[in-house]
């Protein structure tokens, strides 16, 4: 690659050519890409990139975040809600360290992102040198794809195989280690040219017309068919495809709380949530259909539980883009390898108008058991202290379903993934696969960057709002409006429910100690409310969506409430307990 | 990687069960680029398998580099790592063959004393029984070279320890696959927009029958 552009340097070719330095070459991939937003945080071994960002202030909106892994989230945020390319900026050594986390995140809940982080001089590079850090194998094992660029001719190219390949078949993150001289050494830029084709790298496998003709024969003879849908769907923009799908084909589907959002949640179809702390219904009845159709999901082990007791009895259909998933957990029948964008309108055509309506109804009979012996107390209780079901319950009321909802980890991350009312696609923001806790606030600063038009509501335990409570800073400063929600129990509440559930209420060090959060969000210039009473939680709520920009609102919740309905670690998915 | 564990415990291939732990010959196909190797090799060691022999070598096409893997598993396993290494980005093909469906080589060379080797073995002898053949003479050392399997090789070391093996290495394993039309014309659908349902070997595609059954 070197060779090729020096050689075009050095013939006095047609083209034309300015030069530039390796960071415009990168800011103008940047641009040429469609990015808008940069999180990112300076330092030392970037400053080339921060100085001719400079100059770029008009074109290059960057956020300055509290701390790299704030920053990683925003950007994951960002890409969840707008289906775009999340951009992040990171010195090298411990700027790049503190991404991992987000990395790990990215790569696991197939995000994509661009991650840009400096590196010391080539020709410093193995020397221990001040903030050296082995950036690209550190990150090998959590990213799709990285490299470490040492010269600036490299840059255009490099950059558009970074966005071609974080964006494209199963998306993730990307990383670009750009050592500091190569983002100083001036070349002749020749212009930006984007990349479609890699040909190691083949994003999308080929769609097999058996197999869709297969599939479509088994859905078509199954008495009792159930489908469970992903993410997949949401990356790979197949909203509408997979609506006409369950619409003509009749059948019950069921979400993973990636899922959740890409049909409304009161469609006739959408039977609610699957997975350890999931719906009743799904949960029973995945061990009861004939014909299972997992759709852009990978069968985790949350969704799961116990595998050799895992829907033994039902024909799998398993749609996914990556053919590395295609029986990794459960064995498929058919494998509908394939973009389910492709797949879903050809099974479409072939599956029979049909409508399951005692099937439907038995799940909806799960439903009503569920509601009888879970949901009624945990949303409309009527004395004690408040639930938080019964927090999102009231959001709901005022916000119609419209709003993005990003969640943190632990308990309130289940109660508002099974509660929370969510209209449209994209509205659900959580950390699922790597369960990283602190996730919420960065990411609902993204999300609303990258959805700017619709609010964003982040809802957060006492726990996970203190592992990075310093974005409060880049709330601050760059005026972003994001609604917060701090669900308080003053535990470490999912822990706590295990410790009580399955370690004799033996609580090692769940008890968390908080601050005055509402202090803290007045110390930031964000306004803010406690409320422990239910009587105010209407008004508090509605005073939050009303605020003109950031809101804090922290909810006293009872301290020991236990998230049900719950599969125990190791137990089938047809054990759920109600309580 | 570390150590052979095959030297001292030879596997159990008496078990042809699909489910049964046995040698597999894992042969990619991948750019040439750096830190690829570490992308392939923590596949491996994120599942705390161990990889018994590893060669990697520019292939029969320029700039295609050829892995040579070798570990003892079940198929099960072994098909889900092919996939997930199939799935870097800088790796073209991946292929895995039982020891059946390989002819496959380790080189190794051994050195000895040229005074005890040539007072006390018939050299010649020891050469043509093990089909092996002197690299070097010099005065003060002897190098002998031999290929073969695993066990062969074991065996010429057990002959020259008596007389004072001073220095024994043995590369990988390189394996050539039975059935195979090579990778030339598979590159060519790889360099296309459009690949060829050859790039994409779906190993269902001839079980039809086996896969699908109402």
């Amino acid at each position: 690659m070197e060779v090729a552009q020096q050689e075009i340097i050095t013939e006095p070719k047609k083209k034309e050519t300015v030069e530039v330095s390796g960071s415009v070459a990168l800011l103008e991939a940047l641009i040429a890409e469609g990015t808008d937003t940069i999180f990112g945080y300076p330092g030392g071994a970037i400053m080339p990139i921060y100085d001719a960002l400079y100059d770029y202030n008009d074109k290059l909106k960057h956020i300055l975040v509290r701390h790299e892994q704030g920053g990683i989230h925003a950007g994951q945020g960002y890409a969840r809600s707008s289906g775009r390319v999340g951009v992040v900026f990171a010195t090298s050594g411990p700027g790049a360290t503190n991404l991992i986390t987000g990395l790990a995140d990215a790569q696991i809940d197939s995000t994509p992102l661009v991650v840009i982080t400096g590196q010391v001089f080539a020709h410093l590079l193995g020397t221990d040198a001040f903030q050296e850090t082995d950036v690209i194998n550190i990150t090998t094992p959590v990213t799709k794809w990285n490299y470490q660029v040492t010269d600036a001719t490299e840059i255009p190219e490099v950059l558009a195989k970074a966005f071609h390949i974080a964006k494209t078949g199963r998306p993730g993150p990307v990383l670009i280690d750009i050592t500091k001289n190569a983002q100083i050494q001036k070349f002749a830029y020749e212009g930006y040219v984007p990349c479609n084709h890699i040909r190691s790298y083949r994003p999308k496998p080929i769609v097999r017309h058996t197999y869709i003709e297969q599939a479509a024969a088994l859905i078509n003879a199954a008495k009792k068919p159930f489908i469970l849908w992903g993410q997949g769907i949401i990356l790979g923009s197949a909203e509408l495809e997979f609506k006409a799908f369950i619409e003509k084909s009749g059948i019950p589907a069921a979400w993973t709380i990636l899922g959740a959002g890409v049909i409304p949640t009161d469609h006739e179809l959408n039977v609610g949530m699957l997975g350890m702390h999931g719906n009743y219904g799904p949960n029973v009845l995945t061990n009861e259909c004939d014909v299972l159709i997992a759709i852009g999901m990978r069968f985790d082990d949350r969704v799961t539980g116990r595998l050799d007791k895992y829907a033994k009895q039902a024909k799998v259909i398993h749609l996914d883009i990556d053919p590395a998933e295609i029986d990794k957990n459960v064995k498929s029948t058919v494998p509908v390898w394939g973009d389910c964008k492709e797949t879903l309108p050809l099974l479409t055509q072939l599956v029979d108008q049909k409508k399951h309506t005692e099937w439907l109804n038995l799940f909806r009979d799960y439903e009503q058991k569920e509601i009888d012996a879970v949901i009624h107390t945990e949303l409309n209780p009527t004395s004690g202290e408040m639930t938080m079901g019964e927090v999102i319950n009231q959001l709901n009321i005022l916000t119609h379903g419209e709003a993005i909802i990003v969640t943190d980890v632990g308990q309130h991350q289940m109660v508002a993934c099974r509660y929370a009312k969510l209209n449209h696609t994209r509205s659900n923001v959580t950390s699922g696969g790597l369960g990283t806790m602190g996730f919420a606030l960065p990411a609902a600063i993204g999300a609303k960057f990258g959805a700017p038009e619709r609010a964003v509501v982040a809802i957060i335990g006492d726990g996970g709002f203190q592992m990075t409570i310093q974005e409060l800073g880049t709330i601050m400063q760059s005026g972003v409006d994001v609604k917060i929600i701090i669900l308080n129990n003053r535990f470490l509440g999912m822990v706590r429910q295990w410790q009580e559930l399955f370690n004799q209420r033996r609580y090692s060090f769940v008890d968390i100690q908080s601050p005055d959060f509402v202090a803290v969000a007045a110390a930031y210039g964000i306004a803010g409310k406690c409320i422990s009473d239910r009587a105010d939680l209407p008004e508090a709520l509605k005073q939050m969506l009303d605020n003109k920009g950031s809101f804090l609102l922290e909810v006293m919740v009872t301290k020991e409430n236990n998230v049900f309905p719950m599969v125990p670690q190791g137990c089938s998915v047809s054990e759920i307990r109600l309580k | 990687m570390q150590e052979n564990k095959a030297v001292t415990n030879p596997p159990a291939i008496a078990d042809s069960r699909a489910e049964a732990k046995q040698e597999y010959n894992i042969t990619v196909y991948t750019e040439n680029q750096i830190g690829l190797l570490n992308r392939i090799a923590i596949i491996f060691t994120r599942r705390k398998i161990n990889i018994d022999s590893l060669n990697t070598s520019p292939s029969e096409i320029e700039s295609i580099h050829r892995f040579n893997i070798v570990i003892t598993e079940a198929e099960e396993v072994v098909r889900k790592l092919c996939r997930q290494i199939e799935k870097q980005v800088e790796v073209l093909k991946v292929y895995y063959h039982t020891n059946e469906d390989v002819i496959w080589q380790e080189l190794a060379l051994y050195k000895v004393s040229t005074d005890i080797i040539a007072e006390k073995v018939s050299v010649e002898r020891l050469l043509r029984e093990n089909g092996a053949r002197a690299v070097v003479i010099r005065k003060d050392y002897t190098v002998f070279e031999t290929t073969g399997h695993r066990e062969e090789t074991d065996q010429l070391i057990k002959i020259l320890q008596p007389f004072g093996l001073i220095e024994f290495v043995r590369s990988a394993r390189v394996a050539i696959i039975k059935n195979s039309d090579g990778f030339n014309r598979k590159l060519r659908e790889f360099e296309q927009l459009e690949p060829g349902e050859d790039v994409f070997e779906n190993e269902y595609l001839n079980k039809g029958e086996k896969v699908f059954t109402m």
